[in-house]
């Protein structure tokens, strides 16, 4: 087979714990450098906290894996430092087409909302997206990775967690105070601890194949619907880095897996789909099934666990390392408030709480595809096929059908972090929502509102002309940053200057004041994970310390 | 009224975030009540169904329409 990726081999270090015969100990241990362990290592080595981060391999993702990363994943790539690069190589599509037997029932255009930084999402092969955050991680001293270091035994207590690593050198033992545990959907930890995950096993297969393409092919999504060289079931063609191409081809359950991997196989399944002489090689081949389920609770005491450790999705619906990464995003800064002091414990249960949440909402859209895709009885392929059928002439069955629906952030609405709206908003930018993006000017060059905000909390507030920002109201946004959990005031404006020790954020195009409704005097409250906390029409200094106080579980 | 064929689900009292959530509500509802019944029994829970929702309906010019288009196909 073919190859546009040459694996890169980590080269395994000898522990220290090993050469001195002694036990090892750090506050933070993660385990797992896939996609999801290395952006919650980065995040926390970007906090100035030191990580140890285990992983039993020494190379990247095997596979291109993972396809599409979504908008809301490339901003939390951006706060951890790394998505320019992504970006760069990943191919960005706007263009889907579906077909249902012979013909083509409809396009759309993807079309994003003008004026964000990030596209609706890309497409890259996964050993790419892990690539670059080794890169990144290697950047930060107090971030150590250990590659070919097998956790082999975990043991919980009340205050640590042990762990027994198996090297190439032997086996040696580290104390943490806090484990993460990011090592994918077999989760060897979970089940040292014993720990249920529920869900369902869809019974179907799937064949991928990664094809690198001689010829030119657009830059577009393919989904077909029972297609004449594939009958009775789906297919779908997608396009990566490097002119490669994802073909996922349903099986059924009624295969031999290691029969329909054989090239002699693929080949010509993949010649009847593109139906000419298009030469094409291949590169990676694999059948996969799939389930849907997560954990009761994400947190156990010191022992965290994050991404497909601790909920797995059918892969329609792309979320998986975007859910994962989404995550740590949520754990990161929570944890680093409880491990400073500043939050109590159960700052940790909302963790659990919100991603349980969001895990749900993933499961719940990822299984509506596959229902979609797959129907499972007779009534429900009428259904699909009558959608179907309908689609070509009318709008309303378009948006019924479902071959996979975009990864997007959860609102977390429910939270009890959130502080309930007391004045009146329009819009969506309520207590809870993952926060829109929009371009902005700043004095240092930031360019959009979701790169000046983020790893702390802060507060927006808005007046037509900063300059014009009377000395009291400045006073009371200067004062937020002195208290055990500092918040940095920014003041948005349409022109001027705000006053000294205040940064000012320039409404470059409106668009803040429309997507969040401003009013002069509204202040937005902002976890550190570019969520919306609480806001107000006006500002009151001891309603946003109240507010901090409800977001970090110290109310 | 003539028949509305652009996408028109909502719910009471639920706020949509995302335009793709309220048909899909829908459509997992729908399928949701056909689980675990033979073709016949869900032959008869469609044939309900459209008897419900023709009456809810009422514009006589509205369901002859929706009507021939279903039996045209398309
Ligand atoms: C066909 C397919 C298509 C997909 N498409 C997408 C997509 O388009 N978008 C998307 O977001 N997701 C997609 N996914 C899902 C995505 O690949 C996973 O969700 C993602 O890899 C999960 O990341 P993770 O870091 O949680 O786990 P993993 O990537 O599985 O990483 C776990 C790591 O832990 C290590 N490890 C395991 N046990 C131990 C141990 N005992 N000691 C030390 N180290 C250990 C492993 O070596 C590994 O490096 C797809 C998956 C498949 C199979």
């Amino acid at each position: 087979m073919l190859s546009t990726f040459q694996y890169p081999k980590f080269e395994y270090v000898r522990p220290p714990e090993i050469a001195e015969g002694k036990e090892g100990y750090y506050p933070v241990v993660i385990v797992g450098a896939g996609p999801v362990g290395l952006s919650a290592a980065i995040d926390l080595a970007q906090q100035g906290q030191s990580v140890l981060l285990l992983d039993n391999d020494d190379t990247v993702s095997i596979g291109s894996r993972g396809v599409c990363y979504a908008k809301r994943t490339l901003e939390v790539l951006d706060r951890l430092g790394c998505a320019d690069e992504m970006v760069q190589k990943g191919v960005s599509w706007n263009v889907g087409r579906t077909f249902f037997r012979e013909e083509e029932v409809f396009n759309f255009n993807l079309c994003p909302e003008p004026d964000h930084h990030r596209p609706g999402m890309i497409n890259l092969q996964q050993y790419y997206l892990e690539d670059d955050l080794i890169k990144r991680a290697r950047q930060l001293p107090n971030l150590e990775i250990r590659f070919k270091n097998n956790v082999i035994g975990v043991t919980p207590a009340d205050d640590r967690a042990t762990l027994r690593v198996e090297t190439p050198d032997g086996a040696y033992t580290v104390r943490a105070d806090w484990l993460i545990v990011a090592d994918g959907a077999r989760s060897p930890i979970r089940t040292m601890l014993g720990l249920d995950i529920d869900g369902k096993i869809f019974m179907d297969r799937f064949l991928i194949a990664d094809v690198v393409m001689k010829a030119d092919f657009p830059t577009e999504r393919w989904f077909w619907f029972d297609p004449p060289f594939h009958r009775n079931q789906s297919v779908l063609l997608h396009r990566q880095a490097d002119n490669v191409f994802r073909i996922d081809f349903q099986l059924g359950w009624n295969v031999d897996p290691e029969v329909e991997k054989k090239p002699e196989k693929v080949i010509p399944r993949i010649k009847a789909m593109l139906g000419d002489d298009r030469e094409f090689e291949l590169e990676w081949v694999s059948v996969y099934t799939f389930q849907c389920r997560r954990m009761n609770s994400f947190n156990h005491g010191r022992v965290l666990f994050v991404g497909d450790a601790a909920h797995q999705v059918s892969p329609f619906g792309a979320r998986g390392a975007n859910s994962g990464i989404q995550d740590t995003d949520n754990l990161v800064w929570k944890l680093k408030l409880v491990m400073d002091g500043k939050a109590p414990a159960t700052l940790l249960d909302t963790y659990s709480e919100e991603r349980c949440y969001a895990a749900d909402e993933n499961i719940m859209n990822s299984t509506r595809s596959t229902d979609f895709i797959t129907p499972k009885s007779t009534v429900s392929t009428t259904f699909r096929n009558a959608v179907l059928g309908l689609a070509e002439q009318f709008p309303f069955a378009r948006a019924l059908v479902n071959s996979g629906r975009l990864s997007v952030p959860s609102f977390l609405v429910g939270s009890r972090l959130n502080t309930a709206d007391s004045d009146v908003f329009a819009g969506t930018m309520i207590p809870g929502a993952p926060m829109d993006d929009a371009p902005v000017a700043m004095a240092d060059g930031t360019q959009w509102l979701l790169r000046a905000v983020g790893n702390r909390f802060q507060l927006l507030h808005y007046i037509p002309d900063a300059s014009a920002l009377d000395a009291p109201t400045a006073q009371a946004l200067r004062s937020l940053v002195d208290a055990q959990i500092p918040v940095e005031a920014i003041v948005v404006a349409e022109r001027g200057t705000a006053p000294a020790g205040l940064k000012t954020l320039i409404d470059a195009k409106g668009r803040v004041r429309e997507r969040y409704d401003l009013r002069e005097g509204t202040s937005y409250l902002l976890r550190p994970d570019q969520h919306v906390a609480a806001r107000w029409r006006v500002l009151d200094v001891a309603r946003v310390r109240a507010a901090v106080a409800r977001a970090t579980c110290n109310a | 009224m003539a028949l509305n064929t652009q996408p028109n689900l909502h719910e009471p009292g639920k706020r949509h975030f995302r335009a793709f959530s309220p048909g899909d509500d829908f459509y997992e509802a729908l399928i949701d009540t056909h689980r675990d019944l033979t073709d016949e029994q869900s032959a008869m829970v469609n044939a309900r169904l459209i008897l419900l929702l023709a009456n809810h309906i009422g514009d006589i010019s509205v369901l002859r329409e929706a009507m021939q288009i279903a039996r045209e196909g398309a």
